[in-house]
């Protein structure tokens, strides 16, 4: 529990499960006071904890701004202008955004994102994730499996879909888990921000000059003249560290849920063709984005008897929504037969996931292709000694070695 | 039942097609949503009623034209 000693209440986990703290919430105090970590500075703001407040939040962008201004503002408000100046700023891209501009910007990446356009990468990924498990193999074991499977398995992925370069992948991943790192002091997560800009800004400007036959070129051919450079920057910055940073995790955490409930993970290994619900309920359960992005008031409003005022800072608990006990049938108990429940993992109203078709699929395909690869897969160091990362925009365990 | 999309709240996030494919579908244009079965048969109306719920838009609705579900 050591770990867990700077860690709000709302992003601890004992390693799988929210805290007990957040049962009460949702009990006694839905609507409470929490602190929301920017780096070592710690900023009030209300924490949401039942699914139905959490829905109507998420759901009512009317209502509650994604704007990183908006945030600023209230750290300004709150502490200091001083203070407000520090904060890293990653520049807004699709989700520091309300509409109309995130409506706008939205539409030109949705279609590149249809359940049907994912499906016709299915033999590619499938075939990805074949070689990273022939590697592993080869290699022997140990190997941590967030760095010989998960981390460059996603991260070829979105690289292929996007039109990023592999080889980058090292530079990429250690910024990328920098700029989610919100234990990191500010000026380290700023340095990760800018850097990760510089670096899609290059790529930005290539694909310009000769877009190729990927996400990047295609927005280029096509909105090439609505978009500017720094939109394409932002845009595409986001989507390469959400496209690995949260894929990685979830399969690396889900695999070590899976290693301690050996009886799901037989029945997940058996029968792939349980697969797609099997994510649903992995993803319900892990809940591995602890709030996703801090909302701001925009009028004044009641949820749940308590009076939030405009410009407050909102946060929604998604590991509380998902286990909601008046919403889900025994919401601790990992089912991977369970019917699917409408969690909100991946967020709800119009920032919902853009990717969710993207990541659905490469579980879907990489969780039974690893059971079934390495049949005698289990932890090569005591569960004991595994170290989390709850200080992080994604919740993850740290490494994952594995033998088999 | 009568199933009903919004095509300008829709995001194309695409849950509705994972849920029922032999009623929904995106196009390929905008990615939205497009209803291909507005009157799905009656094996088909939980999961729709599912998809309604699955919806992170709020953008498809399910609307009970009081037949028999079966």
């Amino acid at each position: 529990m050591d770990q867990l000693r700077s860690v709000p209440p709302h992003m601890r986990r004992t390693p799988f499960d929210p805290v007990d703290d957040l049962a009460r919430c949702r009990a006694e105090a839905p609507v409470s006071r929490a602190a929301a970590p920017l780096g070592p500075l710690r900023v009030p703001a209300w924490l949401i904890a039942r699914y139905q407040d959490v829905r109507a939040v998420l759901g009512d962008a009317a209502g509650f701004s994604n704007s990183s201004e908006a945030v600023r503002d209230y750290v300004a408000a709150v502490a200091g202008e001083e203070t407000a100046e520090r904060l890293p700023l990653s520049g807004p891209s699709l989700i520091g955004y309300d509409p109309p501009v995130h409506t706008r910007l939205r539409r030109m990446v949705a279609p590149r994102f249809t359940v049907k356009r994912m499906r016709s990468l299915q033999p590619r990924i499938e075939a990805i994730v074949a070689e990273h498990l022939d590697a592993m193999a080869e290699a022997g074991a140990p190997a941590d499996l967030l760095e010989a499977f998960a981390l460059p398995m996603s991260s070829l992925v979105i690289c292929e879909l996007l039109g990023v370069p592999y080889d980058d992948r090292a530079a990429f991943q250690r910024r990328g888990s920098a700029q989610l790192d919100l234990d990191l002091d500010l000026a380290g997560r700023q340095a990760a921000f800018d850097e990760s800009h510089a670096y899609m800004a290059d790529l930005v400007r290539g694909h310009r000059a000769g877009p190729g036959d990927n996400l990047l070129g295609a927005l280029v051919r096509e909105h090439g003249d609505e978009l500017s450079d720094e939109e394409l920057t932002e845009l595409a910055t986001l989507l390469l560290v959400a496209g690995h940073e949260t894929t990685a995790n979830m399969l690396a955490l889900g695999t070590l849920l899976l290693l301690r409930h050996p009886d799901q993970l037989a029945l997940l290994r058996d029968d792939p063709s349980i697969a797609e619900g099997a994510v649903e309920e992995l993803m319900r359960y892990l809940s591995i984005v602890h709030t996703g992005v801090v909302r701001t008031a925009l009028r004044d409003v009641t949820i749940a008897g308590t009076r939030i005022k405009a410009g407050d800072a909102v946060m929604c608990s998604l590991p509380s929504a998902n286990r909601d006990e008046s919403v889900i049938a025994d919401p601790d108990v990992l089912d991977l037969t369970r019917k699917p429940t409408a969690h909100v993992a991946f967020g709800h109203g119009i920032h919902h996931c853009l990717g969710a078709p993207l990541a659905r699929l490469e579980l879907r395909i990489a969780f039974p292709a690893l059971l079934r690869r390495f049949p005698g897969l289990r932890l090569a160091v005591p569960f004991e000694e595994l170290r989390y990362r709850p200080l992080s925009v994604v919740y993850g365990v740290r490494s994952l070695p594995v033998t088999w | 039942m009568r199933v009903i999309a919004d095509r300008d709240i829709c995001i194309g996030a695409g849950n509705c097609v994972l849920t029922v494919p032999e009623v929904f579908d995106q196009d390929d244009d905008e990615g939205l949503v497009e209803v291909i079965d507005p009157d799905p048969a009656a094996g088909l109306r939980d999961k729709v009623r599912e998809a309604v719920a699955r919806c992170p838009s709020g953008a498809i609705k399910a609307i009970d034209t009081s037949e028999p579900d079966d």
